[in-house]
């Protein structure tokens, strides 16, 4: 029997690994979801016939040995079901970070019960299992509250913006520390249920107190960081229970994670550190301060002015931003650009890695609104071809198109990389109102002269551009 | 002992094949990319049913039980979303493409 599991869940790791390789190009990525969907199947028919449930199977029969499975495997379905087909693309970073919420709770709860059955039940546990259950219940914890506040953050259920409090990295630091001294001594003295229950705890506060800190922008980083716990949880618990199959998928998972909250900093230009840690909330209040002394004066452009611009134009590069997504605009941006193109004119749109809440979020918005993805270019690909474009149309984006970031090294966003917006010919902004951007900062491209603002709600600005143009 | 240290040479290794594929995933599916590892850490769904089904003692069910729910949201809940994102994915539809021909 236990050749037959390996050999399902051998199978399965294989079918992970070809899925993951399918991602690496648009055209082969649903064929590599097929492929991870049926490892999915493998593993869970291997997990079926595992012998331990063949045990009670044996004794009890069908009904007694599934009745759980089965019932919480379907009302799960239904619910992941629900869910996935009802939420809309532009709340997906809230989505995201739920499923990492419930990734986390599980490794957790594993943990939990493996603990209770060969400790506490049983009376005998190595210090080798204990050490990766420690670690299953660290990580777990960690992701299942951090998580649920990101979705509170994200959702707007807590407030957005980082809430801090006296010495709040040195208590952060020290309560984790302690954290790991009790997962140390627990691993020496497995008995000791009051140390085991208390480390299992200390994690669902450390993710609450990680995760209040850090702000709306910085988002990203957090998502993509606890998918790499939760990861990393997933593979602690096939250390737990001795299952190669958990251990290479949560690898994967962690690897994941990794690479996109390297992508993520780097494109903020800031370190890890920085963003788990850093007060950058500090930065701004000085910074706003000396903007808001230049008292220099924006460009208004009526919605006629706008269309105009936009009509005369033959190259528009769009650059959206987390407020595209705030107005559901990325339909009626589609609805313009089908305009332009039809007028001859060549539209193309420059996604910023860290626009939106979490990494690829433009790109799943203006793909829902219909718009090719061969159009949709990166910082790298298009940021020489602003110079020559006739308009940027910056769709409620406001740090990455900053051109503070390339010559200013006052502004706490210098050195990141930014799209050229300001290099084109001209430059439409729309913009809900004069309010900074998240890093509380002003931005040099509203006022520069080949700058023009539309005020408004960037739906309503663009239908009426749209119905002008028509 | 010895099967901590072949779990530690399969972790190291799948990190890196991780680690190399996951680093041609264009930035265009980053999000799809991150459903998609989403729906396989449900893969913890192996340790719970286990957990739920062998019924070892009765705390162990009722945990297992719960983990299995949670993990099952996670494992078809992702698959389907990313689904749902990639369909999204298109190339330059014909029409756009006959009208350019059109233009030049």
């Amino acid at each position: 029997m236990i050749s037959q599991v390996e050999t399902l869940y051998l199978i399965a790791s294989f079918l992970f690994i070809l899925g993951l390789r399918g991602l690496t190009a648009a055209h082969t990525a649903r064929r590599g979801l097929i492929f991870a969907e049926l490892g999915m199947g493998f593993a869970i028919w291997g997990t079926l016939i595992h012998p331990d449930i063949m045990a009670r199977f044996e004794i009890a029969g069908f009904f007694e040995t599934y009745k759980w499975i089965l019932l919480t495997f379907f009302i799960g379905s239904a619910i992941g079901i629900a869910i996935s087909a009802l939420i809309p693309m532009t709340r997906m970073p809230e989505r995201i970070a739920l499923s990492h919420a419930f990734g986390g709770l599980a490794a957790a709860l594993v943990g939990v019960s493996e603990y209770y059955r060969e400790q506490v039940v049983a009376g005998h546990m190595d210090h080798t299992t204990m050490g990766a259950i420690g670690f299953e219940v660290l990580f777990g914890g960690l992701t299942f509250t951090g998580s649920l506040m990101a979705f509170g953050k994200l959702s707007g259920l807590i407030p957005g913006r980082n809430i801090t409090w006296p010495l709040q990295n040195q208590s952060n630091i020290l309560m984790f520390g302690g954290t790991f001294v009790l997962l140390i001594a627990v691993t020496i003295d497995p008995s000791n249920q009051i140390l085991f229950y208390a480390m299992a705890a200390m994690p669902l506060l450390l993710g609450i107190l990680f995760v209040a800190p850090i702000g709306g922008a910085d988002m990203p980083v957090v998502i993509t960081l606890l998918n790499s716990y939760a990861g990393l949880a997933a593979s602690a618990t096939g250390f737990a229970l001795d299952n190669n199959v958990l251990i290479i998928a949560g690898a994967i998972d962690g690897a994941s994670g990794f690479i996109l909250s390297v992508v993520m900093s780097k494109a903020m230009n800031r370190s890890f550190r920085n963003v788990l840690f850093g007060a950058f909330g500090k930065v701004d209040e000085e910074d706003a301060a000396m903007a808001a002394s230049g008292g220099e004066r924006v460009q208004e452009a009526s919605v006629g002015d706008a269309a105009m611009l936009l009509s005369g134009a033959g190259s528009v590069i769009v650059c959206p931003g987390y407020g595209m997504a705030v107005a559901q605009a990325q339909h009626v941006v589609g609805e313009l650009a089908e305009i332009l193109e039809a007028n001859g004119t060549q539209v193309r749109y420059a996604i910023h890695p860290v626009a939106g809440r979490m990494p690829g979020h433009m790109n799943v918005l203006l793909a829902e609104a219909k718009i090719p993805y061969t159009s949709l270019m990166e910082l790298e690909e298009i940021n020489e071809d602003f110079k020559n474009t006739d308009v940027a149309l910056v769709v409620g984006a406001n740090d990455v198109v900053n051109p503070a970031a390339k010559h200013n090294p006052a502004s706490s966003i210098y050195g990141m990389p930014v799209l050229n917006a300001d290099l084109a010919r001209s430059c439409i902004v729309l913009k809900r109102s004069m309010r900074p951007g998240f890093a509380g900062i002003e931005n040099e491209l509203f006022f520069a002269p080949n700058t023009v603002l539309t005020f408004g709600d960037a739906k309503d600005t663009l239908e009426k551009v749209v119905e002008a143009l028509r | 002992m010895l099967e901590i240290f072949l779990g530690l040479y399969i972790f190291m290794l799948a990190a890196f094949v991780g680690y190399g594929v996951i680093k041609g995933v264009p930035a265009l599916l980053h999000t799809p990319l991150m459903a998609f590892t989403n729906a396989i850490s449900g893969i913890s769904l192996v340790g719970s049913l286990v957990a739920a089904g062998a019924h070892y003692n009765n705390v162990s069910t009722v945990l297992g039980a719960i983990a299995v729910l949670c993990a099952t949201i996670n494992v078809v809940g992702g698959f389907w979303i990313t689904d749902r994102m990639l369909r999204m994915f298109k190339k330059q539809d014909p029409k756009a493409d006959a009208a350019g021909d059109a233009a030049s």
